[in-house]
């Protein structure tokens, strides 16, 4: 496998992202991850700009780089033109590349992201759909999600929504020639690997942990999502 | 010459083409506030005489899985080069973006075919392999908040109602939020850029309205991505959230006014959850601080029913606002369904008032 840094130095965002960093800590002052976490993103750059494999392959194991909420304020803010958050982008996907995703709490909860939003993509067209959001997943939808819920058909018509028709307009359902269309892109993009991927080291990560490991919301996908 | 701090929006302005748009919708506004787009389309066509094209063909632009960490940039170009092509091929030219996210995606791979031509080559051979799909960029490419703020001026004309509180003749004090995404990333893409965003709070001045000027009004809402997907991180979302709200309370707004579709059902649903945990309401008598978007207010002043449009599907009850407008509703109709069906109301939360 080529050296850590050769693969990151393949990726425009790190590229685009990684100029000359002077450490002023603009970046982490307007960070609103820095707010609510231990997560300085200048200390990042830093490290990253020191060029030490071993510390790398640190970073790609850590809780570090899935702590950024990807605002892109830092983008706007580095007086360097340096993008923390680009950056943090092409970690993150060398990190799954590396399986060094699973070595670390937050990273290994990539399974729970990939089980929800990424399979939505491909099954409705959608990075969310309507069906799947229920209260006990998202509680915080309120009790009008629960009514809306509950009288979904009648709603959904009240709104004048296309909600599960074969035509155009709000919710309509994705034209199966569509979701083929998706489906071959990411086959041929590498968004299918990065899919298994994920997968993959999770089933070892979950045999090890002693969870249960099948598909959907498995005991594995309850942990990582909740705790 | 000294540019007086509330004049610094005009040094960027953008090209926002003027009919002729196809339209990309959003996955998050369809389905957490489902009549939104439907009265944009509706306001575009119908007030405005323009012609706008929704495409059954079309897809998530997979934006939220993106940012998230999960989707490789190729594959994410390539998606979005297939949404190009189905423009191409539906015989327009100019694009609307009606998700913040993506209108940052969109733009953000415009820049990078710009800057990495070797991208642009090879999201066409990509997407030509894959669908057999060809494709050209669009002629323009905006957010759908920056041609109701090109429009302003003509759906002044026609507003039967102002932001101004009929019961007092005060205009109304308008929190505007604009997605982190809009112009953060690229400031020039956005009208006003990200020090002065202006794409909203020109619909309040030109509507009637009072800007409020607050601490954090730059701050994210919160949303985080993988932050708020996960509900051991979720955290993060309703602190940030909290932070612009605890910010914003001692200029009492009376209306919040959002063009991102995640910052809208952010700072609407949070309110409802701080109320719930903390017991701290953002309003007067217990109320939370309604959160609309930019088509939502623009269709409440142009005379559209509140609940045709979907305002009931709001956390937080919107009729103090209705009143201070002067906009006349029925209770009775709020929480019917198809055609009158009588289907209960929604539970009360128990701190948050609701009507």
């Amino acid at each position: 496998m080529p050296a850590l840094y050769e693969q990151l130095e393949k990726d425009v965002r790190f590229i685009e992202g990684m100029k000359a960093c002077m450490n002023c800590g603009v970046c982490t002052a307007v960070c609103p991850a820095a707010e609510v976490y231990d997560y300085d993103p200048r200390k990042v750059v830093s490290m990253v700009q020191e060029r030490d494999e071993a510390q790398l392959e640190k970073l790609l194991k850590s809780d570090t780089i899935w702590r950024c909420g990807e605002c892109l304020s830092c983008k706007t803010r580095c007086p360097r033109g340096n993008v923390p958050c680009y950056i943090i982008q092409a970690l993150r996907a060398l990190s799954i590349e590396t399986g060094f995703f699973i070595e670390s709490e937050q990273g290994r909860k990539q399974l729970a992201i990939k089980r929800t939003v990424g399979d939505h993509i491909l099954k409705y067209g959608y990075c969310i759909y309507f069906d799947e959001v229920d209260l006990e997943t998202y509680p915080e939808q309120g009790p009008v999600w629960e009514w809306m819920r509950k009288n979904r058909v009648s709603v959904m018509k009240r709104l004048g929504t296309s909600y599960r028709e074969n035509r155009s307009g709000t919710l309509r359902n994705t034209t199966s020639e569509s979701l083929d269309d998706l489906k071959k892109i990411f086959d041929e993009t590498g968004g299918t690997d990065r899919f298994e991927k994920i997968e993959k080291y999770s089933a070892a990560k979950a045999k090890e942990l002693g969870k249960e490991f099948s598909e959907e919301k498995d005991e594995y996908w309850k942990f990582l999502y909740n705790e | 010459m000294k540019i007086r701090k509330n004049e610094n929006w005009a040094a960027y302005q953008k090209e926002i083409a003027d009919d002729r748009y196809y339209f990309a919708r959003s996955c998050i506004r369809q389905n957490i506030f489902p009549a939104a787009e439907n009265l944009y389309m509706d306001i575009l066509k119908n007030v405005l005489g323009r012609d706008v094209f929704d495409d059954i063909k079309q897809t998530s632009c997979t934006g939220i899985a993106y940012h998230s960490g999960l989707i490789p940039m190729e594959t994410i170009m390539t998606v979005v080069a297939r949404q190009f092509s189905l423009m191409n091929e539906a015989g327009y030219e100019n694009f609307i973006v009606s998700c913040v996210t993506s209108f940052g995606i969109y733009v953000e791979i415009l820049e990078t075919w710009k800057h990495f031509p070797e991208t642009l080559q090879k999201t066409r051979e990509s997407l030509k392999k894959a669908t057999g799909r060809t494709f050209e960029i669009p002629k323009n490419l905006v957010h759908a908040s920056d041609v109701i703020y090109r429009f302003r001026k003509e759906i002044s004309e026609k507003i039967k109602y102002k932001l101004i509180n009929v019961n007092t003749g005060e205009p109304l004090k308008v929190v505007d939020h604009i997605g982190c995404h809009y112009a953060k990333i690229f400031p020039e893409h956005g009208i006003g850029g990200a020090e002065y965003p202006y794409v909203l709070a020109g619909l309040t001045d030109e509507w009637g309205g009072a800007q409020v000027d607050y601490p954090e009004r730059r701050h994210c809402c919160g949303f985080g991505f993988r932050q708020y997907l996960l509900k051991s991180n979720r955290g993060y979302s309703v602190t940030n959230s909290k932070k612009k709200l605890d910010s914003m309370l001692p200029y009492k707004p009376d209306l919040i006014i959002a063009n991102c579709p995640g910052c809208t059902f952010f700072l609407d649903r949070w309110q409802y959850v701080i109320a719930e945990q903390e017991g701290i309401t953002y309003s007067e008598n217990g109320f939370g601080i309604p959160v609309l978007t930019y088509e939502e207010i623009a269709g409440l002043l142009l005379g559209y029913d509140p609940w045709d449009i979907g305002l009931q599907i709001h956390q937080v009850t919107v009729e103090p606002l209705l009143e201070k407008l002067g906009i006349k509703y029925d209770p009775a109709k709020k929480y019917e369904g198809f055609n009158g069906e009588k289907i209960g109301n929604p539970e009360k939360p128990l701190t948050l008032r609701c009507i």
